[in-house]
């Protein structure tokens, strides 16, 4: 095992000389020297196994041997609202505020395949997100943004496959080749059944358009990643830290599995794809939940799924501070919770990270808390240090035992739902909305009997601060991209619009890749209204039981 | 505090219909609230998601409410929770006490109860808080 220990140190070693390095000091305030990492003196066979290098299986500290000194997390606020052009402008004002990623809210009705002007949409239309129908409103998105250049995330799943295809088509008319976009889909279809609730299609023809979209940007666009597993909603509904580890992993694995029966070997795709976990309250807890993600994932990855190339068990993951533990008292309070939250998440290893504004449980952040949100961040970066080594808790006792307490939790679920069928069935039967259910339950019980204090709610109250000020959306979007929406009806060629429609039902009810037909579809001017529907007319609606 | 509830509501158990109005799927609070009020001895009848103020007002109507719950944390509030209250004016349900829960700013609180809506529940809500407020309210107009 020593010459093991030595051989891996080694290598360790080798890839650290290899890295890149930021222009920072590493060095304390006080002018001391950080080193990289801190790892055990004499050679220890528990270390090997269970934590290892960094940048090496089981990937426990990290997937990077040198981390954030290398390259600093990047931050990325999710915002959208309103028209594509005001959503456009709050883009242009993050990146010039310091913010080196963008990620994109979708409204309500896009984000469950409505058109604006479809009349459920009434009083929903940009108000969680930005409004888009065509392809058309890609291009004013991103307009004077050049999309070769900035990551974008895209919130968005039951309709993910067509959103590709208009960003795919935006790109195209700016001119940039698919091959060099980089950023995320979140394309996560399955936790919209155990917690989110924007399904649209049944769960497997819905894992289907996932599949889809991962084949089609393993081929065409292999910078971008095609799904980001997400835990985050799973959390948010109230899950224990355990639940949304476990139920955010074997969602992955579900597509892993479905992604290779559909032909592909297990290293063309896996290395495309990221996750995206919740940074919650509880510090510990949530370190030792993003190591644990990290070795599980490897272990299975490579135990079970036979892969080779140490990317495809490399887990990579967005955090999110945790958007349920803010409180509408004393609203001012938030910004601490958010900066603990962002702190955990950083010292678990996130490779970006969205820090929640103070006032989010009032409206949608005004531009002076998101960019309290963002300095947040920036202050973890460059004031705290937590940036000079590599998984600085690593070693602790509290840490690591948590992190194999949560990794023993995980496998534990994996059992139950194989127990219930696998996914889909477990789906079906209501087995994760039922225990997601009782855990967000039993915590309001917590609470409301002062077992669980939260201070400005009941504990520390106080009657200040309830008037922050908030973000108000102009009730003139609704209208005025009705209208626009109207006007790319007139101007498009409406015999093309049938075709394009017909082509998407009848891929739909082949085998085939539906990317191709979608994509056209948006070239025409198609609506993302008018493709949920042909694809619903062969995929079906989904109504769940619970 | 309002007195403990009547003989009479404790033959008769109040009746709640909650509906997640509009397209926002956030269903957290509001199945915690159903299991609260449930288990706080109400009959509740939680009518899923997606619903429109159209179809609230049926179930309350199908259901004989005695109260309605909505929840919206999507900010769509002061567009479907005014057709919400003219609708039940309409069918003469003006008697039904309407709970609203959700992001709720501050500034719109006074607007929802000018149109009616009894009480805003909004994070921090304590469960055994709306359990009460609903004692209170039904016991009132039964007196």
């Amino acid at each position: 095992m020593a010459t093991d220990t030595n051989t891996a140190r080694e290598a360790w070693e080798r890839a650290l000389a290899a890295a890149t390095t930021r222009d920072a000091q590493f060095t304390t305030v006080s002018g001391r020297k950080i080193e990289p990492l801190y790892y055990p003196a004499e050679p220890d066979p528990w270390y090997e196994e269970q934590l290892g290098y960094p940048g090496q299986f089981p990937f426990t500290r990290g997937i990077h041997a040198n981390l954030y000194r290398g390259k600093l997390w990047t931050m990325r606020q999710f915002a959208g609202f309103g028209t594509p052009e005001e959503t456009n402008a709050r883009f242009r004002f993050l990146l010039s505020k310091g913010q080196t990623g963008l990620s994109t809210a979708f409204d309500l009705p896009t984000l469950m395949g409505l058109d604006s002007d479809h009349p459920n949409s009434q009083g929903e239309v940009g108000r969680l997100g930005v409004a888009v129908d065509t392809a058309r409103d890609f291009d004013r998105l991103f307009e004077g943004i050049n999309l070769g250049e900035v990551s974008v995330s895209m919130t968005i799943n039951a309709p993910a496959a067509i959103v590709l295809a208009f960003y795919l088509v935006a790109a195209e008319r700016q001119g940039v080749p698919w091959d060099q976009l980089r950023g995320t889909l979140q394309n996560d279809i399955l936790k919209e059944y155990h917690a989110q609730n924007e399904f649209v299609f049944p769960p497997q023809e819905s894992v289907r358009l996932v599949v889809d979209t991962i084949a089609f940007c393993t081929e065409h666009a292999p910078q971008f990643n095609p799904v980001s597993i997400s835990g985050y909603h799973i959390r948010e509904a109230g899950s224990t830290a355990a639940e949304e580890l476990a139920f955010t992993l074997a969602d992955g694995f579900h597509y892993v599995e479905q992604t290779m029966e559909a032909g592909l070997g297990v290293d063309e795709f896996a290395p495309r794809l990221s996750f995206f976990f919740n940074s919650h309250n509880d510090f510990f807890e949530e370190i030792a939940k993003f190591r644990a993600a990290r070795r599980i994932w490897a272990r299975h990855m490579r135990d079970k799924y036979g892969a080779q190339n140490p990317r495809s068990c490399m887990l990579r993951f967005h955090a999110q501070t945790s958007g349920v533990s803010l409180q509408a008292q004393q609203p001012e309070v938030n910004v601490i919770r958010v900066a603990y939250q962002a702190l955990a998440a950083v010292l678990g290893g996130c490779q970006s990270l969205h820090t929640n504004s103070r006032d989010e449980t009032l409206s949608l952040p005004t531009e002076e808390a998101v960019t309290i949100a963002l300095r947040t961040q920036q202050v973890l970066a460059y004031e705290t240090g937590v940036a000079n080594s590599v998984d600085p808790l690593g070693g602790s006792y509290q840490v690591e035992a948590l992190t194999d307490a949560l990794e023993q939790d995980a496998e534990a679920i994996f059992t139950e739902i194989q127990e219930q069928g696998g996914m889909i069935a477990a789906i079906e039967k209501g087995y994760f909305r039922r225990r997601i259910a009782e855990s967000a339950f039993a915590y309001q019980r917590e609470v409301d009997a002062k077992r669980k204090l939260i201070v400005g709610v009941n504990a520390f109250t106080d009657d200040s601060g309830l008037n922050v000020p908030t973000l108000e959306i102009d009730s003139s979007v609704e209208v005025r991209q009705r209208q626009r929406l109207a006007q790319t009806k007139a101007e498009r060629d409406a015999a093309t619009v049938e075709m394009s429609l017909d082509r998407i039902r009848k891929v739909a009810a082949s085998r085939e890749n539906l990317m191709p037909a979608l994509i056209d579809a948006a070239r025409a001017d198609v609506t993302l209204g008018e493709m949920v529907a042909a694809l619903a007319d062969v995929l079906g609606r989904y109504r769940p039981t619970s | 505090m309002p007195a403990v509830p009547s003989a009479k509501h404790a033959t008769k158990p109040i009746r709640v219909v909650l509906a997640k109005l509009g397209l926002d799927g956030h269903d957290r609070g509001i199945q915690v609230v159903a299991r609260a009020l449930r288990d706080a001895g109400m009959e509740v009848i939680y009518t899923g998601l997606w619903q429109s103020p159209a179809a609230a007002v049926r179930a309350v109507e199908d259901e004989d409410a005695d109260v309605l719950g909505v929840s919206l944390l999507s900010g769509a509030h002061m567009t479907l929770v005014p057709d919400l209250m003219k609708r039940l004016r309409e069918r003469g349900l003006d008697d039904v006490t309407v709970l609203v829960g959700g992001i709720i700013p501050e500034s719109d609180l006074p607007k929802l109860r000018e149109l009616g809506v009894a009480e805003v529940f909004t994070p921090g809500a304590s469960l055994d808080e709306i359990a009460a407020f609903i004692r209170q309210r039904v016991a009132a107009k039964a007196a």
